[in-house]
């Protein structure tokens, strides 16, 4: 619903290639891929479906902090946020950019609440460490959107927009489940990203809560760090640690990248492997059929931009059009789907290029 | 550079009449940092003229003053181990490990029963001890000091993942959080800790036999030793010194963020030794400034907040910072040169 509101686009006269990367926009946030190339006949229809909720508004800024852009996702993340900005007359997105030192994205928090912004959008490095600024915003009277890690109180934020942590650990879990169809003493490798924030913990939860009820559990665990050099080492040390395995989850696209240069480097294929996020290059290799990437959980990069999306509609006074509900929900989890060989088509087009 | 460090430790206590000196020490300390004071003008008028009212605004001062607190406090403890011709690179580590150990459910528990100041303690005391670890290995055990703070760097960092299972723990503790995160007579309490650390640092560096034994440590450790400084004990007390720095800013930033995390404080030793840099301390040891630090702490959290006004990408300020610590220094060497031919 929300994410298919598909942009109400004024190309004044706009350059080809404003025209042509614009539509490519669209094809990685609308959730319609198969009809991005046709997206400006769409885009009327969803716009009324959407109560008009596409028309310009009251002008509003908001101000959008992230953690620094040191790995595709989030570098996706912070991308489509700006660009989906740009879709809208109406909105003067400020951005703060990333960060990954607390102190420093603190302090630019404070200075949104300095300029009286309209609303906030804060993908938080550390979401508890961000708590207090953002409750101290909402206090100031500012809406604060938060994005993919929470804060440790959720009355610090109008609306939480999230990927379902919990839901892709399932995903993988239940898939994997699946495929060895009930093998027993299968050796399931994970790895990990950064083990300290909570939304790790919640994915390896929900894998291992998967994995239960087939009687399986993670025999090799190594967390990595999401970039590309972390999965790479993370995945030697795991290969290293176990001679054989059945398959693998890998909770980040962009450390899978890593993780795939160590598979190769270790000439190791008697597994299969699930990935988390849904980059491109992911996709390809599950669309290729002959890699041992099987499937890639969503997790999807177009959060932060629904974030702004969100935040445009709060600070407007406006709901999610399809609902009954005059007010945006607290919170918007977004589907933990499974990209497998067989729906990649489906899924190709809203996937981050890391 | 050493020269001018020697002929300053020599001149001192050679001016005669108290004010003289007093007027001297002050035009000193003008004229060596008037560099880093034009800097900061040049800054704010960067600001004034990019950002106008939004920059000039009360607020956004506390902003930019909140944001240096945390560094500020640290890189004052590194000013004494840089005038040593020492080095610290353990001190964002010290911090990780003090803001840890010190909010862990158990200690937090032990807070609430009894009073949270022992809070603060415990983050000092252990930021203490893990300098003083340093100061020993430095100081008796003769290993080279970036070798035993990268050490510790990784030690600290570890131990602070197993204390808190790499998870960040939330600070629940309301009179820890309403008191130091809070406010007094209008000015946030990490401020005025950041003010308070850089006056004691100032007067313990500049007034007393402590001070000058680290100038003269700095200058030329044989000659101190053949003055009869104990050189090793000295040593090991200024590394202990810049941990419990660390552990002052271990508390100052759980305040602030509401949570003790093995993440605070990454890089801090590199913010660090930048401000202490071009603040004037000599990397070689012998000239140290307070003032200097405290001022090239300012200008990053000047630069950084002017960033963030403008929608700058921190990419682009990390290459000004590098730009700015580069002509920082071609400055003061130049001014340093001048002044010890006149």
């Amino acid at each position: 619903m929300f994410k298919s509101i598909a942009p109400h686009r004024k190309i004044l006269g706009a350059a080809a290639l404003l025209a042509s990367s614009a539509m490519l926009l669209t094809g990685c946030v609308s959730n319609a891929p198969a009809e991005a190339p046709k997206a400006d006949a769409t885009t009327a229809a969803t716009a009324v479906a959407a109560g008009g909720n596409a028309e310009a508004g009251k002008k509003v800024t908001i101000g959008f902090s992230v953690p620094a852009a040191d790995h595709g996702f989030m570098a996706a993340m912070t991308d489509l946020a700006v660009e989906t900005a740009k879709e809208y007359p109406d909105v003067d997105l400020k951005v703060s950019e990333g960060t990954n030192d607390v102190n420093v994205q603190i302090s630019q928090v404070e200075t949104m609440i300095n300029d009286k912004v309209d609303a906030i959008v804060l993908l938080p490095f550390d979401g508890a460490a961000l708590t207090q600024v953002a409750q101290k915003a909402m206090d100031a009277g500012i809406p604060v959107i938060n994005v993919d890690r929470e804060f440790s109180t959720a009355q610090s934020s109008r609306v939480t927009v999230l990927g379902d942590n919990y839901g892709v650990g399932v995903s993988a879990g239940d898939f994997i489940c699946k495929e060895l169809d009930g093998k027993k003493d299968a050796k399931i490798g994970e790895i990990p990203g950064i083990d300290s924030l909570p939304l790790t913990q919640d994915r390896s939860r929900g894998f291992k809560d998967a994995l239960a009820k087939c009687g399986l559990e993670v025999s090799n665990r190594v967390p990595a760090e999401f970039t590309v050099e972390s999965g790479e080492k993370a995945a030697s040390n795991l290969l290293q640690a176990a001679p054989h395995l059945d398959a693998i989850w890998n909770h980040d696209d962009d450390q899978g990248v890593g993780v795939m240069a160590a598979i190769k480097a270790a000439n190791r294929d008697e597994f299969f492997m699930v990935g988390n996020g849904g980059s491109a290059n992911m996709m390809r290799e599950i669309q290729s059929g002959n890699s041992v990437v099987r499937a890639t959980t969503v997790y999807p990069a177009y959060q932060a931009a629904d974030g702004v999306r969100v935040a445009r509609l709060v600070a407007q006074d406006k709901a999610l059009g399809d609902l009954l509900d005059i007010e945006v929900p607290r919170e918007i989890v977004l589907y933990a789907a499974v990209v497998t060989k067989e729906n990649v088509e489906k899924y190709l087009p809203t996937a981050f290029e890391s | 550079m050493s020269t001018s460090a020697k002929t300053e430790v020599k001149r001192a206590p050679l001016t005669p009449p108290r004010r003289t000196a007093m007027r001297w020490l002050l035009d000193a300390g003008l004229r060596r940092n008037m560099g880093l004071i034009l800097a900061l003008i040049l800054l704010g008028a960067v600001g004034v003229f990019t950002a106008g009212d939004r920059f000039a605004d009360s607020n956004n001062m506390m902003t930019i003053v909140r944001l240096a607190a945390v560094t500020g406090v640290v890189s004052i403890g590194a000013t004494f181990v840089i005038t040593i011709a020492g080095i610290d690179l353990s001190v964002g580590a010290i911090l990780a490990l003090s803001a840890v150990w010190a909010s862990t459910l158990s200690g937090q528990v032990f807070a609430e029963n009894t009073h949270w100041i022992f809070m603060v303690f415990t983050a000092m005391l252990i930021g203490t001890l893990a300098g003083l670890v340093n100061g020993i290995l430095i100081a008796y055990g003769k290993v080279v000091a970036f070798i035993t703070t990268l050490a510790m760097m990784a030690a600290a960092r570890g131990l602070a993942e197993i204390i808190s299972d790499k998870k960040t723990q939330i600070i629940t503790v309301d009179g820890f959080l309403e008191t130091i995160g809070g406010d007094l007579l209008g000015i946030p309490v990490i401020v005025l800790i950041f003010i308070a650390v850089s006056l004691g640092g100032w007067v313990l560096l500049n007034r007393t036999t402590f001070g000058r034994r680290t100038f003269a440590i700095g200058g030329n450790p044989e000659a101190a030793r053949l003055a009869g400084v104990k050189v090793e004990r000295h040593t090991m007390m200024i590394y202990a010194l810049a941990g419990l720095c660390a552990g002052i800013g271990a508390v100052m930033l759980m305040a602030r963020t509401t949570t003790g995390s093995a993440t605070h404080g990454t890089g801090l030793e590199l913010d660090v030794i930048a401000a202490v840099v071009i603040g004037g301390t000599l990397l070689t040891g012998g000239r140290g400034s307070i003032f200097g630090t405290v001022l090239g702490v300012l200008i990053f959290s000047t630069l950084t907040n002017i960033f963030t006004l403008n929608n700058l990408s921190l990419s682009v300020q990390l290459v000004a910072k590098g730009a700015i610590i580069v002509i920082a220094v071609l400055i003061q060497r130049q001014l340093a040169a001048r002044q010890s031919r006149t």
